[in-house]
């Protein structure tokens, strides 16, 4: 666009190097996508995505959750669940306990999942949020717990439940404690089904592996960010058995094309399309008596215990 | 027994014998007393080395045992199991997948309906196999054979035998990821009992995608993981070659998954591997399948709700109480 403002007369002066490198970082963002460097506000107030070239940044949890539950009525739950160490997993000396507090103190949250329940438009909606910060939203027996409880709160509460996915994958550190966090949500997600609730699943930017073959494809209608990579085995891993996919493949574009996912929303419309989406969901229903859920006692914590 | 097998890297000890052997084999034919006696001497030679061998054997070890070309597939137990087996093909969508086989059969007096990952053994049949690495064709035609088992209450007996799903360009663009997960809503929806029985390999989604039981059995030499080891540490040690720590740090091993918790049986192998008798492998399973069987009638209940709590309870973890105090939830 640099042609047009030349032609509307406009100064343009390329910025130094090392007048980039001294801006101070509250004031400007530079852009992933396209580099232009946008005013910190501008930036925020767009939800990190660039106003030139559409590139969709990261969004922190709370900005996340912000930008689609009600002003104030986000009440977080199950914040108090912690991992363990099932395995004793260790690295070459470096414990896996070590690396979750890095992790915590990194990112800020003890889990890769932020889960509570909010409302959107008024609806009741339970809501989680992965949080790729810590452990490249890795999921272990937390975070499926968590995704877990966030569907049985739907269930239980009558509420419409949202899940925004990032995720790399399975958190190999657990082993198969991890793997089974599939299986768990699955079934609560079947519960959901039957009490006939809708589930909105979105894919942010980086959604790979156990939770993509789960509940990321498991949604009443799945939404994608634009340009979000998605697919089921992660560059990682494909690196590993030495496949090389084309870059488009994993992307939600090409998830589209092959009917996989029903939208793309731009961030800025994707809290008014949820809204639309679960007002037509919601519209005959409400007043239906939900399917009767299976009789059970509220599961607490509670771990598995070595059956002979 | 057979005793000519292929040996694994850490059986190379073997190896001498089994040549010994094989030459006082070709003679006893023709030889006299002293030939046999020998003969059998070496043989015993043979199955003591083998026993010390397998007597502790590391995660590892294991993984290889797993991976072995010999090793009986789904269609071995098949034939030897369920010899009235009637194969069904197709997903009703895109293809027949080779690599996950399924169908009708009779088991204990009850017809069920059978769903396996099967892996070739022949260059030939692999690439019909795609080397048991199914594709969402595959998924596809299992979820509609598990739901057609779910219309006439047939109970399903699925065996697990994968390196892992296919995850090339076209699995991507007819949506392995949404085919697995579709798989696990059905499985959990499911009115009738599922058995699933790990026979070797249970690599990652690929194996779960199948496997979700309210019963889960492994071979005592089957491994059963989140991730390959070979991937898992590439990812974490940034080295290929700690594959065998990583095995050994996820605890992939049927006898230690037991102990976690996250299965239910384990199925004993003839000594030296499944590999070295198929037929004794065999019976083991059988036996196995049958006392399930007996159980699941005894139990005889609301299975959706039976395999919800089954897996609702997986998973270890702690409360982190008001400051910093923290309660155990981990083994009680």
């Amino acid at each position: 666009m640099d042609f047009l403002r030349r032609a509307r007369g406009e100064r343009f002066r390329p910025v130094e190097q090392q007048a980039l490198e001294q801006l101070p970082d509250d004031v400007w963002h530079k852009c992933l996508g396209c580099r232009e460097l946008l005013y910190e506000k501008d930036f925020e107030a767009n939800l990190h995505v660039c106003p030139r070239c559409g590139h969709h940044h990261r969004l922190t949890v709370s900005q996340r959750i912000e930008s689609l539950a009600d002003p104030g009525t986000f009440a977080e739950t199950d914040h108090e669940l912690r991992s363990l160490d099932p395995l004793g997993f260790t690295i070459r000396d470096r414990r896996y306990l070590d690396r979750l507090r890095e992790a915590e103190e990194s990112a800020g949250v003890p889990e890769a999942v932020v889960s509570g329940t909010a409302s959107l438009d008024g609806r009741p909606i339970s809501l989680a949020v992965m949080v790729m910060e810590y452990l490249g939203g890795a999921v272990g027996s937390v975070a499926g717990e968590k995704i877990t409880r966030t569907v049985e709160r739907a269930c239980d509460e009558q509420r419409a439940l949202i899940i925004v996915s990032q995720s790399g994958g399975m958190r190999m550190h657990e082993g198969l404690f991890s793997l089974m966090q599939m299986a768990k949500s699955s079934a609560a997600l079947a519960r959901l089904e039957r009490a006939h609730l809708p589930y909105i699943s979105i894919i942010a930017d980086q959604t790979y592996g156990g939770a993509t073959a789960s509940w990321v494809a498991l949604g009443d209608i799945i939404i994608a960010e634009p340009g979000a990579r998605v697919g089921f085995s992660g560059p990682r891993v494909l690196q590993a058995i030495k496949i090389r996919l084309p870059e488009e493949t994993q992307k939600a574009e090409f998830m589209l094309q092959h009917g996989m996912v029903d939208l793309i929303i731009p961030r800025p419309q994707l809290r008014a399309t949820v809204s639309a989406l679960l007002r037509h969901l919601t519209s005959h229903c409400s007043a239906r008596k939900a399917a009767p859920a299976p009789k059970r006692r509220r599961i607490t914590v509670r771990s598995t215990e070595a059956r002979e | 027994m057979n005793r000519h097998v292929t040996e694994l890297e850490f059986e190379r000890g073997l190896a001498d014998i089994r040549t010994a052997l094989e030459r006082l084999e070709k003679a006893e034919a023709k030889g006299g007393p002293d030939v046999v006696a020998q003969a059998n001497k070496v043989r015993a030679s043979y199955d003591q080395a083998l026993t010390e061998i397998y007597r502790d054997l590391t995660p590892w070890q294991r993984v290889l045992i797993s991976r072995h070309p010999q090793r009986p597939r789904f269609l071995d137990y098949v034939a030897t199991l369920f010899p009235d087996f009637i194969e069904l093909h197709g997903d009703r969508h895109f293809g027949d997948d080779g690599a996950i086989v399924g169908g009708l059969a009779t088991f204990a007096d009850r017809s069920v309906m059978l769903v396996g990952e099967q892996k070739g053994r022949s260059t030939k049949e692999n690439i019909t196999r795609n080397f048991g690495m199914p594709h969402p064709e595959g998924y596809r035609k299992a979820e509609r054979l598990m739901r057609t088992a779910g219309k006439f209450d047939l109970p399903i007996i699925s065996f697990i035998d994968t390196s892992g799903a296919s995850a090339l360009q076209d699995d991507e663009a007819r949506g392995v990821s949404w085919a697995i997960a579709e798989c696990l809503k059905t499985q959990a929806n499911l009115h009738v009992p599922i058995i699933a029985v790990v026979i070797s390999e249970g690599m990652s989604g690929g194996a779960i995608a199948i496997a979700m039981g309210n019963r889960v059995l492994m071979l005592e030499h089957a491994v059963y993981s989140v991730i390959a080891p070979e991937a898992c540490a590439s990812q974490l040690w940034r080295d290929v070659s700690a594959a065998p720590e990583a095995a050994a740090a996820m605890q992939v091993s049927a006898s230690q998954l037991l102990q976690l918790g996250l299965i239910d049986r384990v199925i004993p192998e003839p000594i030296g591997g499944a590999h070295r008798d198929p037929e004794v492998a065999a019976q083991y399973v059988q036996a196995a399948l049958r006392e399930e069987f007996s159980l699941l009638a005894n139990e005889g209940l609301d299975w959706t709700t039976h395999r919800y709590e089954h897996y609702r309870h997986l998973g270890r973890m702690e409360l982190l109480m008001d400051g910093s105090q923290t309660t155990g939830n981990g083994r009680h």
